[in-house]
This record gives C-alpha cells, sequence and structure tokens, in this order.
C-alpha cells in the first residue's frame, strides 16, 4: 500500500544522504521524495512517497525517528492531508492536435508554459491521480519529455506544525 | 580562553573524563598529535594499526561502561578504522572517533589522502560529524559524547579537517546540549511494566531472555534479583552473557545456533518470553516461524526499532532497561505473597528444563592423547581470577569460551557479536588491560583470528599491558571447516591454515613470553606458567583439529532441531 510519509528534518548539508541512504541501506522503496526548506530557516521538510505492508512501514517510522537529523515524522496515508504535486510536460501539438490539446488542458485547469510550432510544454498541478489523469489523455497524442515533482502533503484544517 | 581547534579536542576529551585514547598520527592530524605532545592529562596509546585502535577502544568501552575514543588520520587511516566502526555499532559500543580530514578548501577535490569518511561511515555509525568551523567544535564534542552513551549506545564519528585544528577561537565547553530530534525514551512505561508482571504471574512456563542490553545499562543485578524472586529460569545471547550469574541454578546458558539443549528446549517449549535488551538476531532466533511456538512475548528494549523488527510482541516496553528492571521489582515487591507462590508453582517448570539438561548436558569426549579445546577453557576458568576479563575472537574459541568459561559477572567477556569480527579479540583485550592495569585479562582466540592482529603484541609489550594471549591452534579455520564438514561434503576450501607458524617464537621476537602445550598433560602447567609471568604471554595449544562446536543448529533450521553429535 502507498503512504505518504513527511519528515522534518534540520535543514543542514548531508540530511538528505541520512535518510535516502536508511531507505537503500534497509530495501525500503521510495517511490518519489521530495525536499525543500520551511518557513523557519533551520528546518527542512521531506514528503517521501513509499510502499509496504504495516511492519514495515512501522519500521520506516521508527527508523526514520533514530536519526539524529529527524525531528519528526508524519505518516499521512489515513486521509488526513491534501496532497499536491507538479508536472511539467512536453508534448507534440501539430495540426488538429494542437487543438485537442489545449481542451484537455483547459479541463485539467492546466497552463501552456511553453510554445513552438511543433509542441507545447504544460504546467499541471493537482493531486497525484490528477497527473495520472491528465498524462493518460495526452500520451496519444506523443509525449516528447515529462517531468513530475512527487506530491507534497499538508494537513487539514486549522492546526499547523512545524516541529 | 583562546585555543586551536587541536586544544580544544584535548579539553573537552578531559572534561567529558576521557583518561586513555588509542591513536595513530598521520599528516591531517599532526596539528593535534602536537598539541598531544604536552598534554599530561590524557594517555595516548599508539596501536600498530588503526583498526586496532579502534578494537581497543571498543574493549575498554565494553570493560569499563565508558566511552571509548580513538584517533586516525585521513584517507587510510579512516578507512581502516571501518571495521572497528562497525563492529561497535553492531554490538550497540559507545565510542567517539576522531578522524582528520583534508583542509576544508581541499574537500571534495580528490586531495591527497582524502576521502569522505563521513559518507563512508554513515550506515555504521549512530551519528557523525563534520566540522567546519571551529566554532562548533565544542558543542560537537559533547553532542558526540551524549549520543555515543545515551539511548541505544553506539559509535560517533567526528570529521576535523586540518584547518580547524590549527584555527583558534574562544573556549568554552557547554554544560550540556539539547538535541531536538534526539529524545530517547528512558522511562518504561509504568502500565506497561504493571501489565508485565501481572502477565509474568499469569504464566506457568515463563523464561527470561537476556542481550546485551542488560550488559550495556548496567542491569545485571537487578536482572538477576528479578529471577531470582520469581524463580524465572534464565538464558542468555552471547552478548548477555555475564549478566545473570551461570553457577545459577535458574541459568539455562546460551541459546541459539550454539546453545544448550537445555535453552533451545525452554524456549521451544516456554508459554511467555521476556526478552530484556535483546534483538532477536538470526543466530538466535533459528528459522522465525518456530521460534518460541507457543509463547506470549515481552520485550523490553530502549531502542523502539528492535521491538517488532524481527518477531511479534506481546506488549512492548520502550526505555532504560535498569530502569524498567527496577521498576517491575517493585510492583512484584508489592504483591510479593503472590510472587512466592508463582515462584514456587513453577516447579514443574523448572524440572522439565532440568530433565534437559541431565538428557543432553554440554559436553565433549575427553581425550589423553590430543588437547581438546573445551578443556582448555575449563582449566582457564578454573585456574584465573573470579574477576578475569576474556576477551575473545570470532570462531569456535568464541562458541566453547561462551559454552563452556562460565561467565557470572558483567563485562567480563568481550566479544563481537554483531559483526563477528575476526581479529577483534587481542586489541579488545589490551583496551580492557588499559582501563584495569591490575585485572587478569586475557584473549582466547584461534590461529587464524589472531594473525589478523598479530602485530599488536609490539603495543603491548611497549606499553607494558600484560595480556595474556590464549592460542587454540587447530591450523585451520574451524568454523568455516566446520560448516564444510557437515554441510559441504568435507571440501575443505581454503580453510587449512597449512604454514606451521612458531607461536613462541613469534612471541619472543616482540620481546614477550611464548608457551606451547601439544598434549593434555601439559594444559595445566601452561596455563599456571602463562599467569605467573608478569608481562604479556603467548600460550599455545596445539588442539585437536577436527573438533566441532556442538550442539549446533543448522542455518535456517528450528531451534529444536539441533545437530547434538555428528
Amino acid at each position: 500500500m502507498l503512504h505518504t510519509i513527511t519528515v522534518l528534518v534540520e535543514n543542514e548539508f548531508g540530511v538528505l544522504s541520512r535518510v535516502a541512504g536508511l531507505f537503500s541501506g534497509r530495501g525500503f522503496n521510495i517511490d518519489s521524495l521530495s525536499v525543500a526548506p520551511t518557513n523557519e530557516e533551520t528546518l527542512s521538510r521531506m514528503t517521501i512517497v513509499t510502499r509496504g505492508d504495516d511492519q514495515i512501514l512501522e519500521q520506516i517510522t521508527k527508523q526514520l525517528n533514530k536519526l539524529i537529523d529527524v525531528i519528526k515524522v508524519i505518516d499521512f496515508t489515513d486521509g488526513s492531508a491534501i496532497e499536491r504535486e507538479m508536472a511539467l510536460i512536453k508534448v507534440t501539438a501539430e495540426d488538429v492536435s494542437r487543438a485537442e490539446v489545449l481542451r484537455i488542458v483547459d479541463i485539467f485547469r492546466a497552463k501552456i508554459i511553453d510554445v513552438t510550432p511543433k509542441s507545447y510544454t504544460i504546467e499541471a498541478t493537482g493531486a497525484p491521480a490528477k497527473i495520472d489523469a491528465i498524462l493518460e489523455l495526452l500520451r496519444p497524442l506523443g509525449l516528447k519529455e515529462l517531468v513530475r515533482t512527487g506530491p507534497v502533503a499538508i494537513g487539514r484544517g486549522a492546526k499547523g506544525w512545524k516541529g | 580562553m583562546k585555543m586551536n581547534g587541536a586544544r580544544i579536542l584535548l579539553e573537552c576529551l578531559k572534561l567529558e573524563g576521557v583518561e586513555t585514547v588509542f591513536g595513530y598520527p598521520g599528516g591531517t592530524v599532526i596539528n593535534l598529535y602536537d598539541e598531544l605532545f604536552s598534554f599530561k592529562a590524557i594517555r595516548h596509546i599508539l596501536p600498530r594499526h588503526e583498526q586496532a585502535g579502534v578494537h581497543a577502544a571498543d574493549g575498554y568501552a565494553r570493560a569499563t561502561g565508558k566511552v571509548g575514543v580513538a584517533i586516525a588520520t585521513s584517507g587510510p587511516g579512516a578507512t581502516n578504522t571501518i571495521t572497528g566502526i562497525a563492529t561497535a555499532y553492531m554490538d550497540s559500543i559507545p565510542l567517539v572517533i576522531i578522524t582528520g580530514q583534508v583542509p576544508t578548501a581541499l574537500i571534495g577535490n580528490d586531495a591527497f589522502q582524502e576521502v569522505d569518511i563521513i559518507g563512508i561511515t554513515r550506515p555504521c555509525t549512530k551519528h557523525n560529524f563534520l566540522v567546519k568551523d571551529v566554532k562548533d567544535l565544542a558543542t560537537i564534542v559533547k553532542k558526540a559524547f551524549y549520543i555515543a552513551r545515551s539511548g541505544r549506545p553506539g559509535p560517533v564519528l567526528i570529521d576535523l579537517p586540518k584547518d580547524v585544528q590549527i584555527a583558534t577561537t574562544e573556549f568554552s565547553y557547554p554544560e550540556s546540549v539539547d538535541i531536538r530530534g534526539y529524545k530517547p525514551t528512558v522511562e518504561g512505561h509504568p502500565r506497561q511494566i504493571e501489565k508485565a508482571v501481572s502477565m509474568i504471574l499469569a504464566s506457568r512456563k515463563p523464561l527470561i531472555y537476556v542481550g546485551g542490553g542488560v550488559v550495556l545499562a548496567n542491569g545485571a543485578e537487578e536482572l538477576t534479583d528479578l529471577a531470582r524472586k520469581l524463580g524465572v529460569p534464565v538464558t542468555t545471547t552471547l552478548m548477555g552473557l555475564g549478566s545473570f550469574p551461570e553457577n545459577d541454578p535458574l541459568s539455562v546458558g546460551l541459546l541459539g545456533m550454539h546453545g544448550t539443549y537445555c535453552a533451545n528446549m525452554a524456549v521451544t517449549n516456554c508459554d511467555l518470553l521476556v526478552a530484556v535488551g535483546a534483538r532477536f538476531d538470526d543466530r538466535v532466533t533459528g528459522k522465525i516461524a518456530t521460534f518460541a511456538p507457543h509463547a506470549k512475548i515481552i520485550h523490553v528494549d530502549v531502542d523502539p526499532t528492535s521491538i517488532k523488527k524481527n518477531v511479534r510482541v506481546d506488549l512492548p516496553i520502550v526505555g532504560d532497561v535498569k530502569g524498567v528492571l527496577s521498576r517491575m521489582l517493585k510492583v512484584a515487591a508489592e504483591q510479593s505473597a503472590k510472587v512466592k507462590a508463582f515462584a514456587k508453582d513453577l516447579a514443574p517448570w523448572r524440572g522439565e528444563i532440568e530433565a534437559w539438561r541431565v538428557k543432553h548436558p554440554l559436553g565433549y569426549k575427553s581425550s589423553t592423547s590430543v588437547i581438546k579445546p573445551q578443556l582448555v577453557i575449563q582449566k582457564l576458568r578454573e585456574l584465573s581470577d573470579p574477576d578475569a576479563i576474556v576477551a575473545t575472537d570470532v570462531g569456535q574459541h568464541q562458541m566453547w569460551t561462551a559454552q563452556f568459561f562460565q561467565f557470572n559477572k558483567p563485562r567480563t567477556l568481550l566479544s563481537s557479536g554483531g559483526l563477528g569480527t575476526m581479529g577483534y579479540g587481542l586489541p579488545a583485550a589490551m583496551g580492557a588491560q588499559a582501563a584495569f592495569p591490575k585485572r587478569q585479562v586475557m584473549v582466547i582466540c584461534g590461529d587464524g583470528g589472531f594473525q589478523m592482529n598479530m602485530q599488536e603484541i609490539a603495543t603491548l609489550v611497549q606499553n607494558r599491558l600484560p595480556v595474556k594471549i590464549v592460542i587454540l591452534n587447530n591450523n585451520f579455520l574451524g568454523m568455516v571447516r566446520q560448516w564444510q564438514e557437515l554441510f559441504f561434503d568435507k571440501r575443505y576450501s581454503q580453510t587449512c591454515m597449512e604454514l606451521p607458524i612458531d607461536f613462541v617464537k613469534l612471541a619472543e621476537a616482540f620481546g614477550a613470553k611464548g608457551l606451547r602445550a601439544t598434549k593434555p598433560a601439559e594444559v595445566e602447567s601452561v596455563i599456571k606458567e602463562g599467569f605467573k609471568i608478569p608481562g604479556p604471554v603467548i600460550m599455545e595449544f596445539k588442539i585437536a583439529r577436527e573438533e566441532k562446536v556442538l550442539p549446533m543448529v543448522p542455518a535456517g533450521a528450528s531451534l529444536n532441531e539441533m545437530v547434538l553429535n555428528a
């Protein structure tokens, strides 16, 4: 089962390698990982999408917590969070397909951010499932290049956590 | 007061109570060694290899309970420490390792003797630090010692670039440190502890399974007290040996791959297993699916990741083992009548275990013509001081020591359990002897492992460390040979150490003494004479070449599927 884990870490060099090394060293999967500093500059926040049964997920959270540079770990899988991901998509757009690409972009409230006579580059944001959906529609038209950020997640409600 | 980084490091070590360090100089620590030259508060011991330096610091730490300290230069000096660090990491031994590093401006440039030791040691340290500014140095050293000794202990590495050793700043040592990402749970949950006592009192066939965590937490006294009050039998892992006296009738000895028949049968038949400071290693459990099949499991450990890692647990208690055990004692004391009745009611269970012990006791076929290794171990126990410290290497001799020496006090056995590091024993004994110059310290090793760090005899002689080196010589890499005999059709691929080394002459070449026994009748006199000689001694015993360690649970088999005679 897919899990979205948010990890609050010290904003120091080497922390990313500690976290990534923990996953590779213990044979845990990483589907995606995104990391950037938070509103407090000494902290960074990672969003990791991983998979495994309950026992593996328990080990992943415990092992992450064991790292000295990790301050807090939350497993958001219970639906208590909103997830968003961005994709930049370069797609073939010639003749008739130009209009079709525009229609799809419109339906998904995405944006065209670069245009050439032969292609469009699209910026799409949304839950990972939405990105999957737009890709499914664009793929038959000719996907030239794709880059996804992996999701970031934030808890629902008024309460914020900083660590 | 303004000081350079090198001096600051030494002042910090002094304030941490460090008296002895093991280190090897080199280009990027030359400034540190220059400061050390006139710094009298710390005794420095020069091993002949950085790996041995770390093992010595490890032996020092295991024997004393204090943090061991080792120093190495950058590059090859640093990489040579890796085996020592990984050994300590697997057995949760508190160490602080200081490595020199090329100047900060050169880091990443493939400079001379540069290696990314922070990257290399990330998976085998509890934590590591690269010091980039001399102003951070004192705080980092404070943090390193705190992390190394608290929670589940472990090695911490500080990488110290040459220019940081030279740079100066105002020195002040912080009284304490607060690390927001590191708050180990020390206090066991009181309700869980009460529940644990109730679960024990409700059981009919309980067994306490003790690991190295009890030794590390200095909880041997509480454990012994609790087991005796409850009348519950105790089995120990290799790392747990010494935390419960093996001469106590409640001791069922070692469990696992080379455990006693009665210990492994007790595990297989118990209805409650109380694991204390143990981590259910594969050498202990055998086949997980059939491990303690009838038992509920209580698991006490300071490290939450150890719990439910390998086996299901019915009642987890995260906390310092010593504290949890003394709390359990209190809870038990509040219902002493019930506890007394319970201990009495366990008589049939203890009888069942006794019957297993009588059925297949630990033993060996004695001989009058050839020296049996088990005899040497038994004689060593008989003729040594009760508080003697024994280091072992890794292999057959290690298991024979665990089976036959009989450890009654904690911190008297130093052995590489988790990593199984050949070459560990001699330098570990050296570290223990440096900590306790007056105590009897011996290392029991095989001819294979001894040769991996035998250069350290020079360190022993130079520093007047009177370690007694016992070599059980079978001219084989015995444990691998045993596996080849049992599982590979006696195809002894590369396990025969064909060159007959004259270990007596070797000892003499280093300025030590050498003794040799080739017949059973000589065993006792050699040991007696060896223990009498004031300096380091090699005692070589030419043992039965194809003697096996038994019983043995083949890898992947269940604990009750022991090979008893083969």
